[in-house]
């Protein structure tokens, strides 16, 4: 028997996995451009009622939503990039956070406007909402689920950044954009293939997010705080630094909301403040 | 910048065809009493666009001239506006040393804070705003027992203004009180940043790196400004309290951090009047569209802020003058 903490380590835990998969994307697109994406949680919110309208209006099984999520998050976000992000490579920092707010405002009110402001209701297959016992913890199997495919993620995504020639590309122009455009890569399209992977990444985790958390209008700024917090604190661009931030974050929310609960939501603001103030660049961050 | 091309002998003299009052400054000055004669009606609102105003300008300061990006502002204006309202219940109720007190609890908290921004830039900065923001509204939240918590705050008590003007429910005290202390802090602000301190605070803004390469003490300078900016916020934050004779929690609140970040650049930020025409516009247009349900309200503060971006980098300020430059010109 094992005592209860192993039970609350275990749901931080999965909740980490959700916050990295949400959060991958813009870590790598920040690092690689420099380019403050905020709307991200917005192609995130996107996947999640690409997921509910599949399920609710046309009776797809949940996981075949799943691609759906992914894919046409990453094609609308492509469509942004090449549009309108796309101009404001070279501007301040502060334009790009007040542009990607503005589309993030947009979303939020276009989102109101078709599917209403209430919460999704999303009903799962019976074999997802199963828990079981392991050694006297409970175990739910959609958290299992998810601590998977955030493993699962996480070895791809090191596998094609480590060992195929477009991750070499990409490693490359984050380490040094000139240099990289000197050498003859594609500094933009690389940065665009990146962007729609990462954008596809928060689609799939706003679809995988809606059991935990719900989904409404407001997913695209509630989740956009937690997914910065995990940015800053892993680092720019750092794959392995988004998932140990993730990792960290999710277990002090989980455990601070289960053993001091008059701390409540701001541990993990002091979380971040103490991270930061010790390594101003992040955990595993560079510049 | 337009103004940086008429070159001046010496940079005593350039600072000093900076000062001078231009015609267009009294006109906006002389325009702001009109509420008295037009809209009686209007005048607590008013009295909001004016402290509101001021609060941008407290922002513009250190966004537009230093080049800091922070998310947490609403921490100093919340901060004065709860310290004046406890003032008020505790002490005495004379609004003057209301003022006084709010704006030192401000400042004195922007002072402390000024250490840990000095250090950072980029999103780390913004990060720590956020996060030093939202942890003093989760304090302010959870001490309820002082701050009546999401209730509100209860039991202010202000009196007369000087002893002799009432609060009165149309807002005549308070439109005149806000816009006098607005127009005080506002020269004091001018005068700043046409100082050589202003123009140390714009080479930071424009390469922070150079500036300590070339002897500044950029972190000095930081700190200063980010305190000065800090009391100013707390201005504002002191009057709200003392004209509404009411806190709420949101006084505190990231979304009023993020609006006045919108007005600032919306009017136009590094320009000393973009705050105050950003606030106008903004509470004007979101007064006249009340009626409308606030998701969608948020849909075309979005809409506004994409095209600014994209068609006017440098605000509505900065667009206009444009305009007149090439009507000069031509």
């Amino acid at each position: 028997m094992l005592p209860p903490v192993f039970g609350v380590l275990f749901d931080g835990i999965a909740y980490g996995m959700l916050l990295f998969i949400l959060s991958v994307g813009l870590s790598v697109t920040l690092g690689l451009m420099n380019f403050v994406n905020l709307a991200h949680c917005a192609f995130a919110m996107l996947g999640g009622y690409v997921t509910v309208l599949l399920m609710k209006q046309f009776g797809w099984p949940f996981f075949g939503t799943l691609p759906m999520a992914f894919f046409i998050a990453a094609a609308v976000s492509v469509v942004f990039e090449r549009g309108l992000y796309r101009r404001l490579y070279r501007r301040s920092d502060l334009d790009q956070v007040l542009l990607t707010i503005g589309i993030a405002f947009i979303s939020v009110a276009a989102v109101a406007y078709f599917f209403g402001t209430s919460q999704q209701p999303l009903q799962l297959p019976a074999y997802l909402r199963h828990s079981f016992n392991v050694l006297g913890i409970n175990i739910a199997t959609y958290r299992l689920i998810l601590v998977c495919v955030g493993a699962v993620i996480t070895v791809l995504l090191v596998g094609a950044l480590e060992f195929t020639r477009f991750g070499a590309q990409v490693r490359a122009a984050v380490d040094n954009q000139r240099m990289a455009s000197g050498l003859g890569i594609n500094v933009e399209r690389t940065f665009a293939f990146t962007f729609a992977l990462g954008s596809g990444l928060a689609g799939l985790g706003g679809a995988l997010a809606i059991e935990l958390v719900g989904l409404d209008p407001n997913f695209a700024f509630s989740f956009l705080i937690y997914v910065l917090i995990v940015v800053s604190v892993g680092g720019l661009g750092s794959i392995g630094g988004s998932l140990a931030a993730a990792i960290l974050i999710g277990v002090s929310d989980i455990a601070g909301k289960y053993y001091v609960p008059q701390l409540g939501a701001f541990l993990i603001y002091l979380v971040m403040l103490a991270v930061l103030m010790w390594r101003p660049t992040g955990l595993f961050g560079k510049r | 910048m337009s103004a940086i091309s008429e070159t001046a002998a010496t940079p005593v003299a350039f600072l000093r065809t900076q000062t001078r009052w231009r015609g267009i400054e009294t006109v906006f000055w002389l325009a702001t009493l009109l509420p008295f004669y037009l809209f009686p009606d209007y005048l607590q609102l008013a009295s909001q666009i004016a402290i509101t105003a001021l609060f941008a300008l407290s922002l513009d300061l250190i966004l537009g001239y230093a080049g800091i990006v922070s998310l947490g502002h609403a921490a100093f204006f919340g901060t004065a506006a709860y310290t004046t309202a406890l003032f008020s219940k505790f002490v005495w109720g004379e609004p003057l040393t209301g003022l006084i007190v709010g704006t030192a609890a401000a400042a004195l908290l922007g002072y402390a804070s000024s250490f840990v921004i000095a250090r950072f830039r980029h999103l780390t900065l913004i990060m720590i705003t956020l996060g030093l923001g939202v942890l003093l509204q989760e304090t302010a939240n959870s001490a309820s027992w002082l701050t009546g918590g999401s209730d509100g705050f209860q039991g202010m008590n202000v009196w007369p203004l000087l002893g002799r003007f009432d609060w009165d429910l149309y807002g005549y005290t308070a439109y005149s009180y806000s816009l006098i202390v607005l127009f005080v802090v506002f020269l004091a602000a001018r005068r700043l940043i046409h100082s050589p301190f202003g123009l140390a605070l714009r080479g930071i803004r424009e390469n922070p790196v150079r500036m300590p390469a070339i002897g500044a003490a950029s972190r000095v300078h930081i700190r200063t400004v980010y305190t000065i900016a800090a009391a100013m916020a707390g201005v504002a934050g002191a009057l709200i309290a003392q004209t509404t004779q009411a806190v709420a929690l949101d006084s505190l609140s990231f979304e009023r951090s993020a609006d006045l970040l919108v007005m600032v650049v919306l009017g136009g930020a590094g320009r000393l009047y973009g705050g105050l025409v950003g606030a106008i516009i903004f509470l004007v247009a979101r007064d006249q569209f009340s009626g409308i349900a606030p998701q969608y309200w948020y849909f075309w503060i979005g809409l506004l802020l994409v095209v600014v971006v994209i068609f006017l980098p440098n605000g509505i300020l900065g667009g206009l003058s444009q305009i007149t430059a090439r009507w000069r010109r031509s």
